[in-house]
């Protein structure tokens, strides 16, 4: 297993570089300077501005310089946030980000779970329509529509908690996002659950064990569970990624101060350290959770191992 | 040093001697909450708290409560002596020297006028960086040009800290409006020792020291700063809110939520409301509408060195054909004033005359249009095509719509219309690859000078590039006259020369609107700049 590990470590530098080499490229080929504003800076001023963040140097050796830095673990100045280091202002907001997406991560696992097998078990009853209703709507309502909705009714007319604010991660603070985040994810969740057990619940083995006599309970929890999982994981890794590292719409709904924000607002004023630097976390994590992935499929179904 | 009849009655005009302060003016029977704190949201997050640095205008709102320089404003824009209690002008109108009040910084160090030329130098040195030392160079002070490209060393500029007191600056051409240009947040002292101390994280809580009414106390990026009273501010006497909170949100409906839900006291008014939610918000709660004129106009700019727009029988007719009162009434809504003319009404000594064109009902105007683009080889069986730049935003694409249509049906000219994200669009205004471009322009400080300078020649933000002789010798002359009255009628010269040669087709003139909670005393109802100073607000018990 570690030398498993190790490979696919290995594996994500090239991924990790092409990716880094990519988004260098494409920053530096979209139109604006990250200095050019509704006034226009006199030319000399840029040079000024320019000469401070190393932009005057030929590209090539700002991706070199780029690079040095990366591996010594420098992100770079912000060019938009002029008062911080891109590694400050990721260390801030990644762990805001993480937190947010951590309890919806957790409350769409358990829910869509939940949700999911208990659809499949009472297939084609008013709980699975019931359930698989609230699921179609948990899709197909973006969370642009369904965090408004919230704060109107729980911040905006009764007033039990706040429309929006971190406050350093106070639970009132969190509740509406992680219900606004998680919803999407518990429906999603819920509907490969239910199409994931009722194919296993109709394998032999199953049909074996309740021949044997085996109690319900017994089948769902020994036998079926486990493989019926194995769709939801590999659904789970690039989600789990992705529901961590910020929700741009979730973050600017309720003023959170995550990651998220950073980035779109990273691309839109051209803060090229900012983009890079959050592209490589992300990278990273992709690859890492993938790595993840690949190792939970081969502890939950061992016929993967072999 | 002997004062001429003129600049001494130019300095008592703008301050000398003044004995006002602007402070929190609680009228008499109005019970204070026991609670002293406010919520603003500043709609965006500031790029730097660095007075030195910054050039946007979320950053300078902050910086307001922060640091002070030697003069502030009075809540209709009158300039207001703030550490400097008074100055004097050399007859010439090219030496000014300020004598500093006893003010402290938050750490209880004197501020001196040391400072003031630490700060200064600061911001036209190249090793700062700052995007807004060309400000200081419009102010002419000496050697600030030759600073900046690096020339001369920054202890060159004409600034000079006579004793801690006194502070003498020295301008190469005498600006008639350098007191008024002072009030700007690059002109704040800086507190030399926090700054070379901690480098660019000066600004951080933890080392910031300021001299305004409040010090910072909390900041985390993209969620709030918190300011605190500066108790060592030297009219903290005078002031009653205790803490004010301040907050990025950009998003407008996520603004009106929190607003509604008692999170917000006071909204940002820089982005304006969607005109549905402005209505039911007027039906609803009409006493919390606040709406202030602005010293800003929002005008296409025509690309004057492409064909047609070259031809001022085109830009005229497109100009004329825009039904201003159309998009205020319709589109905007919310008290922006149509505009005839490049400067807005509101600016300070500024009473241009009425064009002739817009003493014209529509209809006629649009006739005129029709003959001025026939005249010009454009009709039913040759339609003008015109590509239309504008960036993201509902309210720009609102317009774009509206006006192409206007055209459309007045004119039969084809519209094509190209939107654009923000910085793709300043790359494409900058390489002049347009027909015609949206663009707003607001004034750096209450001054005709700082909308008409924008289309002379030389000027970098002149991106409909257009060059008139004529108007940059007027602009250029309204520099040397010092009688205010003299200078305006040069103005309104230079402003008739714009409505006769429509560089620009301007298209209103700006407004703020801001909720603002009913028991917030003392926000400022009337000052065109949108500058407030929180020292001069209160919370009324409720």
């Amino acid at each position: 297993m570690l030398r498993f590990v190790f490979k696919r470590l290995l594996e994500s530098i090239p991924t990790l570089l092409l990716l880094i080499t990519v988004s260098f490229v494409l920053m530096h080929a979209a139109p604006g300077s990250p200095f050019s504003a509704e006034r226009n800076i006199p030319p000399e001023i840029m040079a000024n501005i320019e000469a401070k963040y190393g932009l005057d140097q030929p590209l090539y050796i700002q991706y070199f310089n780029y690079l040095g830095d990366l591996l010594q673990g420098d992100l770079g100045p912000s060019f938009k946030y002029k008062d911080f280091t891109v590694n400050e202002l990721v260390a801030e907001s990644f762990p805001v980000s993480a937190e947010i997406g951590l309890w919806a991560f957790i409350t769409a696992v358990v829910l869509g779970v939940l949700f999911g097998t208990i659809a499949a078990l009472r297939q084609n009853t008013w709980m699975d329509y019931g359930v698989m209703s609230l699921a179609m709507t948990g899709v197909v309502i973006p969370s642009f529509v369904l965090a408004p909705l919230l704060i109107l009714i729980f911040a905006v007319h009764y007033r039990w908690l706040p429309a929006g604010g971190w406050q350093g991660g106070q639970w009132m603070f969190l509740i509406l996002p992680v219900i606004a985040m998680a919803a999407h994810y518990v429906s999603s969740i819920a509907r490969i659950m239910r199409g994931s057990m009722i194919e296993v619940m109709h394998s032999n083995f199953i049909r074996t064990a309740r021949a044997k006599g085996l109690p319900a309970r017994y089948i769902i929890w020994r036998h079926a569970l486990r493989p019926a999982l194995l769709p939801v994981i590999s659904y789970l890794g690039p989600a789990f990624v992705g529901i961590i590292t910020g929700s741009v719409v979730i973050e600017t709904i309720f003023g959170l101060p995550g990651i998220g924000q950073l980035f779109v607002n990273g691309s839109l004023n051209r803060d090229y350290s900012m983009v890079l630097g959050i592209t490589v976390l992300i990278g990273a994590l992709t690859i890492a959770f993938n790595a993840i992935v690949d190792i939970l499929y081969a502890y939950i179904d061992p016929k993967i191992r072999y | 040093m002997r004062l001429s009849m003129y600049s001494l009655a130019m300095a008592l005009v703008l301050g000398v001697g003044a004995s006002t302060v602007s402070a929190a003016n609680v009228p008499e029977g109005v019970e204070l909450a026991a609670q002293q704190e406010i919520v603003f949201n500043n709609q965006s997050e500031p790029a730097t708290l660095d007075p030195q640095k910054i050039e946007g205008v979320p950053g300078s709102r902050v910086a307001r409560q922060l640091f002070e320089g030697l003069v502030i404003q009075d809540e209709e824009g009158n300039i207001l002596p703030g550490v400097a209690k008074s100055w004097e002008v050399n007859d010439d109108n090219t030496v000014f020297t300020f004598h500093l009040r006893d003010a402290k910084w938050s750490n209880g160090d004197p501020v001196t006028t040391s400072d003031f030329v630490y700060g200064w130098q600061r911001a036209v040195d190249p090793e700062t960086a700052s995007p807004y030392s060309w400000y200081i160079e419009m102010t002419t002070m000496k050697n600030a040009a030759d600073i900046v490209k690096g020339n001369k060393p920054p202890t060159d500029l004409g600034v000079k800290a006579v004793d801690d007191h006194t502070l003498e600056v020295e301008l190469d051409q005498p600006i008639p409006y350098f007191i008024r240009m002072l009030g700007h947040t690059t002109m704040v002292p800086a507190p030399r020792e926090v700054v070379e101390e901690y480098g660019d994280a000066w600004t951080r809580p933890d080392h910031m020291v300021s001299n305004g009414a409040y010090r910072l106390t909390d900041w985390v990026v993209n969620e709030r700063m918190v300011l605190k009273r500066n108790t060592s501010y030297w009219d903290n006497e005078d002031t009653v809110l205790d803490q004010v909170t301040i907050l990025p949100v950009a998003s407008e409906n996520a603004e009106l939520s929190r607003y509604k839900a008692g999170e917000i006291d006071l909204t940002g008014g820089s982005t304006p409301l969607a005109i549905e939610h402005y209505r039911q918000l007027k039906k609803d709660i009409p006493e919390q509408i606040h709406t202030t004129g602005q010293v800003g106009t929002y005008y296409y700019s025509f690309n004057n060195k492409r064909a047609p727009f070259d031809d001022v029988r085109v830009r005229k007719a497109l100009s004329y054909a825009i039904n201003r009162e159309v998009v205020t009434d319709k589109i905007t809504g919310q008290g922006e004033i149509p505009a005839y003319s490049f400067v807005p009404e509101i600016t300070a000594g500024f009473s241009p005359e009425e064009p002739d064109w817009a003493k014209l009902s529509q209809q006629e105007r649009v006739e005129k249009a029709r003959e001025l683009l026939e005249e010009a080889g454009y009709g039913p069986d040759h339609p003008l095509e015109v590509e239309l730049l504008y960036n993201t935003s509902d309210n720009h694409k609102k317009i774009a719509i509206a006006i192409a249509a206007m055209w459309k049906q007045t004119l039969g000219v084809n519209v094509n219309l190209v939107n654009q994200e923000w910085k793709t669009y300043l790359a494409t205004e900058r390489a002049g690859n347009f027909d015609v471009a949206r663009a707003g322009w607001v004034g750096d400080y209450n001054e005709a000078s700082t909308m008409l300078d924008l289309l002379t020649t030389a000027n970098g933000n002149n991106y409909p590039k257009y060059s008139n002789a004529e108007y940059d010798k007027l602009m250029s002359e309204s520099k040397t006259i010092v009688d205010e009255q003299k200078r305006n009628d040069l103005y309104a010269k230079a402003d008739a020369m714009l409505s006769r040669d429509m560089p620009v087709a301007p298209i209103y003139q700006y407004s703020t609107t801001r909720l603002v909670k009913p028991y917030v005393g003392g926000y400022p109802e009337a000052n065109p700049e949108d500058i407030f100073y929180f020292k001069n607000m209160y919370i009324t018990k409720h």
